[in-house]
């Protein structure tokens, strides 16, 4: 029979890990739509946000200090890899791109595996989030309801930069068509540098949200990339609600498959990109012709 | 510039391949390779053989490759260890058969879509395998401990036997299934099946309007990649003597991905080179330099370095480099460019056209191998109030259009009229809104492209739509071989040169588009105006019975327009044509009826001589100036 505790708990779980996929997978549906890069090593950025905000949580023992300096790590870090690879590679072909952003995605894991070692590596959570909270009808451990806040808050705001402010309208503008932006005598370079480095930003500061709940290890990130592909498959490409849809309904199908075999929650998620696949193929909130 | 690979009569490449492989044995180790690092590479390089006709040949880049490598390994070594199966090479096969039937229909899925999303589906079915490996399946597939003992092969022959038992002797088996591998792969390659792939690579687009099932191709490219892992994961399982279950993860696809670009992809041979640099690299870093496991590190470095500046690879890199050379030593001997023609004054043009009236005209080419249906004496196309609706905007509304067998048809209209538009209706292209359309008294509306032009109605582009990467003579060759072999064929084995009729309609098309003597030409070398007439060869090689032109003379310059009036004239004999253009001169001096279209209605229809004088259809070009 089916513990209705522990449902309604994987139920909150799968909204956690929802809103996180649905972060991470808006960074990579805007640096796609906007640049048409599939970014390869988007996974290997959560990886790096993670490390960062551990490294700065070892010498300043703030948890603030450590998603601070996570999140702008990261940021900087794509934003100098578009100004000295990804720019030369718009104009070749897309499978140059995947090549390029795959050996760049080795070449991150590889270099933190040199310096801090395959072990695993853990942050706390901050001390006022410790423990956990009775939700009346069950408890849930504080920092993942906390958690389930702040990834909400950094939707918000990236919804709120992407909808609601100039830079964000040019960025819209430039995901349906970048050679009229250009046109129109505003340097696309720029936009996309800084396109590239949000779309960063929010793997990395997904990345070390979550260090607290999900130890971090070089090769975290391949994992999170795979379950981001069937996110932005099942949105549809491009389209930033529709990450967020496909990341809840791509939490969701995790957590609850995995309350009765963890062995098959891929397999589910991989039957409901089946079906959107056969009955909207360009996703669920996605438009035909983006490809 | 890549080209089809095809050599007539020659086995070069299969002949130095067994002599590689028979030498490698013997040199490889004083260069510091291991045996067994010499096997392992042909194991990764049969493995290659197989993606690099899906990703180098088709264009279709997946990071799932492990799925198949793994999923023939564990089939092939489930059976001999835990079944106790006998034979080690039927148990390969059987592998290899469920690899290709799991690549089916896993290729049926991610084959919905093309691009990113592809690769993006491949990297997560490849996921779901490992998953299913480890747990699901673990009961036979050993989860995370593999599957150890695997048997070696031994071949019986009657009277003795010989066991593959040690590094050499799995060096000979394995070897053979190389070369096997290789020459089946030359073959598929060389084959028409082989050339509809690479224009697939080049423009899937265009590959599909000529006539050619695209999906079916695709998807054919698909199973034979997954075959050839398959295989290749029961020879890693039986040259380790134990099938690992890493075979399924993502390293594995990736590392895959990695040696072939690293090779040279569309080369056959690069996965093989890739897999020498990178396991021998990986061995010397590791053992000889002590890196532990930074070698990956430095690995991953070289490969960023490689896609960055030497984007063919290894041996594309070398190609590049020998043509150079050559190049530099025969530049005298290459015949020399065509002069262009020279620019024409208004008056010069006027005199040539009239000498050009005169001249006798080439003589048509006919359709070859569609027989046309006689009995049929209808209309050769007839589309019933067609409309085509984009959300608010009416392209095209109520059209009723009929062209009788043999005509010459223009259509005209200011920009913006739908001209564009009805065409791609009547190709199907586009489905309409409403109406019907009826080609040859069968109603074609909502069949597909391919379908259509296997009928024998097809186009040239308004902007052009060619195999750019392939040479003028291949191009023809893929357009007249949806006409000869239908829209689907597996005949991967068979020569191009055994296709009858094949070299004659090919000759013929570039005959008639004057392209003889570019033909070994790679199409990005070519003259606008030559790339604009290979474009009418293109639709012509397959003699369709009704050709549709849409702005032939764009961009042209007045002389190039003259070439090209004449040309459409010889291929307008015998043919039903209908012809968009701006340039009224050229188009009413080749058509015999004009069709004028306006805010997507049908204006005014008659003789080139009526539409002249017509008074509506001057308004409707130059805005109703009546009033001024």
């Amino acid at each position: 029979m089916i513990n209705w505790a522990n449902f309604i708990s994987q139920c909150f779980n799968g909204l956690v890990l929802g809103a996180l996929l649905a972060l991470i997978a808006s960074g990579l549906t805007i640096i796609y739509g906007t640049l048409g890069v599939l970014n390869l090593a988007h996974g290997a950025m959560f990886m790096l946000g993670g490390y960062a905000g551990w490294l700065t949580y070892t010498y300043t023992g703030s948890f603030v200090a450590a998603v601070i300096a996570g999140a702008l790590f990261v940021m900087l870090v794509g934003v100098v890899m578009e100004r000295v690879v990804i720019r030369y590679f718009y104009t070749r072909p897309h499978e140059d791109q995947l090549l390029v952003t795959f050996g760049i995605s080795i070449v991150f894991v590889e270099t933190i595996r040199f310096f801090f070692g395959s072990l695993s590596k853990a942050v706390p959570p901050p001390a006022p989030l410790v423990g956990i909270t009775p939700l009346g009808f069950m408890f849930y451990p504080t920092y993942r309801l906390a958690l389930l806040g702040i990834v909400a808050v950094a939707l918000l705001a990236l919804y709120l930069v992407l909808y609601r402010s100039r830079i964000g309208m040019i960025v819209r503008a430039g995901i349906e068509d970048s050679v009229m932006v250009d046109s129109l005598g505003i340097d696309v370079y720029k936009i996309f540098m800084l396109v590239f480095g949000i779309g960063a930003m929010a793997a990395g500061f997904a990345g070390i949200v979550n260090a607290p709940v999900v130890s971090i290890a070089p090769d975290i990130g391949e994992g999170i990339l795979v379950q981001t592909f069937v996110v932005v498959v099942i949105g549809g490409v491009g389209s930033f609600p529709g990450a967020v849809l496909g990341g809840l309904i791509a939490g969701e199908i995790i957590s609850i498959t995995s309350m009765f075999n963890p062995g098959y929650s891929y397999v589910m998620l991989f039957v409901a990109m089946t079906l959107v696949l056969v009955l909207r193929p360009y996703g669920l909130l996605g438009t035909a012709g983006r490809e | 510039m890549r080209q089809v690979m095809r050599r007539p009569g020659s086995f070069a490449i299969e002949l130095l391949t067994a002599l590689g492989l028979i030498a490698a044995p013997l040199i490889l180790p004083y260069l510091g390779f291991t045996p067994t690092t010499i096997n392992r590479i042909l194991v990764w390089g049969l493995f290659g053989i197989g993606f690099d006709i899906l990703f180098g040949f088709t264009g279709l880049l997946s990071f799932g490759q492990s799925a198949f490598f793994g999923t023939g390994g564990m089939v092939a070594a489930y059976l001999l260890t835990v079944v106790n199966y006998p034979d080690v090479i039927t148990a390969l096969f059987i592998g290899m058969i469920v690899a290709g039937i799991v690549g089916f229909l896993i290729g049926l899925i991610a084959l919905r879509r093309t691009g990113i999303y592809f690769a993006m589906i491949t990297v997560a079915i490849a996921e779901v395998f490992y998953f299913v490996e480890f747990n699901p399946l673990s009961e036979y597939t050993g989860g995370e401990n593999g599957l150890p003992g695997v048997p070696t092969p031994v071949l019986s022959l009657g009277f003795t036997h010989i066991r593959f038992d040690n590094d050499r002797s799995l060096y000979v088996f394995l070897a053979f299934w190389f070369f096997v591998g290789m020459v089946i792969a030359l073959r598929i390659v060389r084959s028409p099946v082989g050339v509809i792939l690479s224009a697939i690579r080049d423009n899937p687009l265009r590959a599909s309007a000529v006539g050619h099932n695209v999906h079916g191709y695709k998807l054919t490219a698909f199973v034979v990649a997954a075959a050839y892992a398959g295989f290749a994961g029961g020879l890693l399982g039986v040259m380790q003597g134990f099938m690992p279950p890493d075979a399924f993860t993502f390293d594995t696809s990736g590392q895959l991905v990695m040696q072939t670009a690293i090779g040279g992809a569309g080369t056959l041979f690069g996965p093989l080179v890739g897999a020498a640099v990178w396991l021998y690299l990986s061995d010397f870093l590791q053992t000889t330099l002590q890196l532990g496991a930074t070698w990956k590190l430095v690995l991953g470095l070289i490969f960023v370095l490689l896609v960055c500046f030497l984007r063919r690879g290894l041996i594309g890199g070398l190609k590049d480099l020998y043509v150079l050379i050559a190049e530099r030593s025969t530049k005298t001997s290459e015949p020399a460019e065509l002069a262009p023609l020279p620019a024409l004054t208004p008056e010069e043009e006027k005199v040539t056209r009239l000498a050009l009236a005169k001249e006798p005209a080439p003589a048509p080419m006919p359709a070859l191998h569609r027989q046309d249906d006689d009995a049929y004496s209808g209309p050769i196309l007839q589309a019933t109030s067609l409309s085509k609706r984009f959300g608010g905007l009416v392209a095209n509304s109520n059209i009723d259009f009929t062209v009788a067998r043999g005509e010459r048809r223009g259509i005209i209209g200011p920009n913006g009229a739908g001209k564009t538009t009805f065409f791609r209706m009547l190709t199907c292209e586009m489905a309409p809104t409403s109406g019907r359309i009826v080609f040859r008294g069968r109603d074609i509306t909502g069949l597909n492209v391919t379908d259509v032009c296997q009928l024998g109605l097809t186009k040239s582009y308004q902007v052009n739509q060619l195999f750019s990467g392939l040479t003028v003579r291949d191009n023809v060759i893929i357009a007249a071989l949806a006409e000869l072999r239908g829209k689907f064929r597996l005949d991967m084995f068979r020569s191009l040169r055994r296709i009858p009729g094949l070299d004659e309609q090919v000759d013929h098309t570039l005959a008639l588009v004057d392209l003889t003597g570019r033909a070994d030409r790679p199409v990005a070398a070519l003259a606008y105006g030559e790339k604009r007439r290979l474009e009418v060869g293109l639709a012509l090689a397959s003699s369709p019975s009704l050709l549709l032109l849409d702005e032939p003379l764009a961009g042209m310059s007045p002389a190039e327009r003259i070439e090209m009036v004449k040309l459409l004239k010889s291929i307008g004999q015998g043919r039903t044509m209908i012809i968009i253009d701006h340039d009224m001169d050229s188009l009413f001096e080749l058509v015999e009826r004009v069709t004028v279209l306006q805010e997507g209605r049908v204006l005014v229809e008659g003789t080139p001589a009526e539409i002249k004088g017509n008074k509506a259809v001057q308004d409707a070009y130059l805005g109703g100036v009546r009033a001024a």
